[in-house]
């Protein structure tokens, strides 16, 4: 370009950008020193208690309640009591007036619950904002829908509500998962007694807030916070009819043995190792954009998200370049500013763990990849990592990291994509990227996972179900199957 | 590096040995990457750099059958000192116009560092025979233009008569000479991402310094998704000749928003070495009192009636 110097006298371009921080406002939240337990529409003072933190930095940010055998009993007992004396008699479009209502004031609180949401869980902004918030609130506008039209969902069945059910929620979308547990079983007519993620009870404690201005009747929904002990007391009250469980492979295995030949109902939603598989037709750069939200959406903390990647081989090496380019663009660091993509590791101990494998994954051989980036000092970070040179057999490409890191395999055919993706104990979600149609159908079809996105991946809506195949839990949630736990049949 | 598939049916090109893949584009998800990046908070001193980069990197452009030497005298006083109250907003890189008032722009901007751009090959339609085309072009440098903005055939194109595309492409290329060559692909009438990311390619191979969204002529024009798929080539062509070619932003850019979230999506995909005027252009006409505006705010802390920016 040797023509542009023929006019030397335009100035010099500085060319460094930095975006200046850019950090939403704190002051929309106002957290309260100390949180008791949500029982029958007051809180109740808690005997035992703990404090829960931001993960950014460590800061202290209110002390919760370490809800006891007691105080699960109290709010079954007042779960009982609400589902009994006229909840469930309630017509079902009256049900759905609260519903709508309680949807409506999380949008109009959207802000508050979103930096609550990434202060207590680590998550950026701009996904609590985009992601989180709009489909917590999509979920109650959706099961308020179904609440008066349950004969048509399931014609000459007679639904009726279950009675009361025991909630159990991870941490990595606590008020999201909250409202893909609460909204459809209160739509069908039952009560709830709800244990977030011990590491995450701040928003649904915040919810109990809502629950009040929606004006819903006492004892409908009761929040009690707390660590296993809370959820194992949940799980083996006698008067729990429903358990609903989000979380570990291995605690939804005990829980499933405990609840053996109670009669109790339960779903199971656990850990996955979802594959994403690129064939070399796909449109590439929008393929990376596909990986990268697969796997560091959230710093990876998603149960379905695309942690084993298929590349075909004729394309590998172009794609993982590109992956690696894209990768320095990430922006790690505080969950608050609204540009940053990849915020906080959730806990102390999920770090652990990340680093734990990740250790083990460059022991066993694997080519380690992460981009410059400088981690706070302080708070629990890790950056977004990609391994390749993985084999089948190594633990990265079979255990579930549940954090920012991505294993590369290579396949040569469909037949080998589908028989890789597959050769896993979980079967929650898989990607197919090709700009085949009908390949997307003959994968779909072979894919032994919940959910398959075709040119797209970690796509959540409410009309759809979501659930596992295998170790990766069974029961739907979401859709018009979601009611289906909720509900028992005359037959 | 593994090696492109076959080109498609039609493609068969003359094309340099390392150019990528032609490969396909997703719509959707292309539109979703633009829309996230358009969410970028970009604030205080890096708003500041961003708006004096916009400045920098503008084609101030006016492009009237009614534009008079009267008018042009004006818009390149404008080009050369945007903001008479403060001397230390750049000039524009470049002013605009078609090639009968190049004459009164190189009177008017000698010295000032600002380069002038004409457009030419039957400007907009390019609907003419490629001796003209050619002709057109070459007479636009001998009457002082240093930059060069054609069109390509998009009949042509969109017939699958891509080599009358290409071979257009490199005679204008060897007409302006030593004069920067820009192509505009008019996006909007190409109808999909894929069609943009070929003709994008073609054009690279053809040999243009510069690869332009639209003419600004037709109401689809520079839309955040088509900027991102043009970038992305200029980003493959890049990465797999080392050929580093420039890419404009052209029509629909009105607000200094917007035009940050442009330079956003350039920032992200091709790097720092693309924030340059040698590199990286915006063509628009009503952009610049608003950048201005939006200056003075930051300097101010308050906006000030449009009163206080020359029209011009």
């Amino acid at each position: 370009m040797t023509e542009l110097d023929r006019k030397q006298d335009r100035a010099p371009v500085p060319k460094d950008w930095t975006y200046a921080p850019a950090p939403e406002s704190r002051d929309v939240v106002t957290l309260r020193e100390r949180y008791g337990h949500f029982i029958g529409g007051e809180w109740i003072e808690p005997t035992e208690t703990y404090e829960t933190i931001a993960p950014r930095d460590e800061e202290t940010l209110a002390t919760v309640g370490q809800a006891t055998a007691e105080d699960v009993d109290r709010a079954v007992a007042a779960a009982r009591g609400a589902f009994s004396n006229g909840w469930s008699d309630l017509p079902g479009s009256e049900r759905a007036k609260y519903l709508f209502r309680i949807a409506r004031i999380l949008q109009e609180r959207a802000r508050e619950f979103a930096v609550l949401e990434s202060l207590n869980g680590g998550k950026p902004i701009k996904e609590s904002r985009d992601v989180d918030l709009p489909l917590a609130a999509a979920h109650f506008f959706y099961y308020a829908g179904w609440a008066d039209k349950l004969e048509y969902a399931f014609p000459n069945r007679q639904p009726r509500p279950v009675g009361v059910a025991g909630q159990i929620i991870p941490w990595n979308f606590p008020l999201l998962m909250l409202s893909w547990k609460i909204a459809p079983a209160l739509a069908c007519g039952n009560t709830v007694v709800l244990k977030p993620a011990e590491t995450t009870p701040l928003t649904a404690l915040l919810f109990c807030d809502v629950v009040r201005q929606a004006e819903l009747p006492p004892g409908v929904v009761n929040i009690v916070t707390g660590d296993g002990r809370t959820g194992a007391a949940i799980v083996e009250h006698p008067d729990v009819d429903k358990i609903a469980f989000t979380g570990s492979t291995e605690v939804g295995k005990a829980i499933q043995r405990r609840l053996a030949g109670t009669g109790k109902k339960l779903t199971l939603e656990l850990g996955g190792k979802a594959a994403n598989i690129v064939f070399d037709d796909s449109a590439l750069d929008q393929a990376v954009e596909g990986i990268v939200n697969g796997i560091y959406f959230n710093q990876g903390h998603v149960c379905c998200a695309g942690s084993r990647l298929f590349a075909q081989e004729s394309i590998y090496e172009p794609l993982v370049e590109k992956l690696k380019r894209r990768l320095e663009t990430l922006r790690v660091g505080d969950p608050l500013d609204k540009n940053t993509d990849v915020g906080a590791i959730n806990s102390k101990m999920q770090l652990d763990k990340i680093v734990e494998l990740v250790e083990a994954g460059k022991a066993e051989g694997a080519e380690i990849y992460q981009p410059p980036c400088n981690l706070p000092e302080k708070g629990y970070w890790f950056a977004p990592t990609v391994f390749t040179n993985v084999a089948q057999s190594y633990r990265i490409a079979q255990e579930e990291i549940f954090g920012p890191v991505l294993s590369v395999l290579t396949f040569r055919t469909p037949e080998e994509a589908v028989e890789k993706a597959n050769n896993t104990p979980y079967g929650l979600s898989a990607g197919v990227w090709t700009e085949k149609g009908s390949r997307i159908l003959w994968m779909a079809q072979r894919m032994r996972a919940g959910v398959v996105w075709a040119n797209t991946f970690n796509r959540f809506d409410p009309t759809s179900p979501f659930g596992g195949y295998k170790e990766s839990g069974f029961g739907r949630e979401g859709g018009r199957h979601g009611l289906e736990p909720y509900l028992s049949f005359d037959e | 590096m593994a090696q492109a598939p076959a080109l498609p049916t039609g493609f068969e090109l003359p094309l340099e040995p390392r150019l990528p893949r032609i490969g396909s584009v997703d719509a959707v998800s292309l539109e979703e990457r633009a829309a996230s990046l358009a969410k970028r908070s970009i604030k205080k001193d890096s708003k500041v750099f961003a708006l004096e980069l916009a400045i920098r990197c503008m084609d101030l452009t006016t492009l009237e059958g009614s534009d008079t030497p009267g008018k042009i005298s004006a818009l390149c006083s404008k080009a050369v000192r945007p903001d008479p109250s403060n001397p230390n907003v750049p000039s524009v890189a470049a002013i605009c116009v078609y090639e009968n008032l190049v004459p009164t722009c190189v009177e008017r901007l000698k010295g000032t560092g600002v380069h002038i751009a004409a457009v030419a090959t039957g400007f907009p339609s390019g609907q003419y025979p490629t001796d003209l085309k050619v002709a057109d072009a070459r007479r636009a440098v001998e009457l002082g233009a240093d930059e060069v903005d054609m069109v390509i055939d998009r009949g042509a194109f969109l017939s699958g008569r891509y080599a009358k595309v290409y071979d257009e492409i490199v005679q204008v290329k060897e007409a302006v000479g030593s004069a920067h060559l820009k192509v505009i692909l008019e996006t909007g009438e190409l109808g999909t991402y894929d069609n943009v990311r070929r003709a994008s390619l073609l054009a690279m191979a053809a040999g243009a310094d510069f690869i332009k969204t639209s003419t600004g002529k037709i109401p689809s024009a520079a839309t955040l998704p088509v900027s991102l798929c043009m970038l992305e080539a200029v980003r493959d062509v890049y990465e797999e000749t080392g050929r580093a070619v420039g890419f404009k932003a052209a029509g629909g850019v009105r607000v200094a928003k917007n035009a940050i979230q442009h330079l956003v999506l350039v920032h992200e995909t091709l790097g720092p070495d693309w924030l340059t005027p040698d590199r990286y252009r915006i063509g628009a006409s009503s952009l610049l009192n608003d950048i201005l505006m939006q200056l003075r705010k930051e300097k101010t802390g308050r906006y000030q009636s449009p009163d206080y920016f020359t029209l011009d």
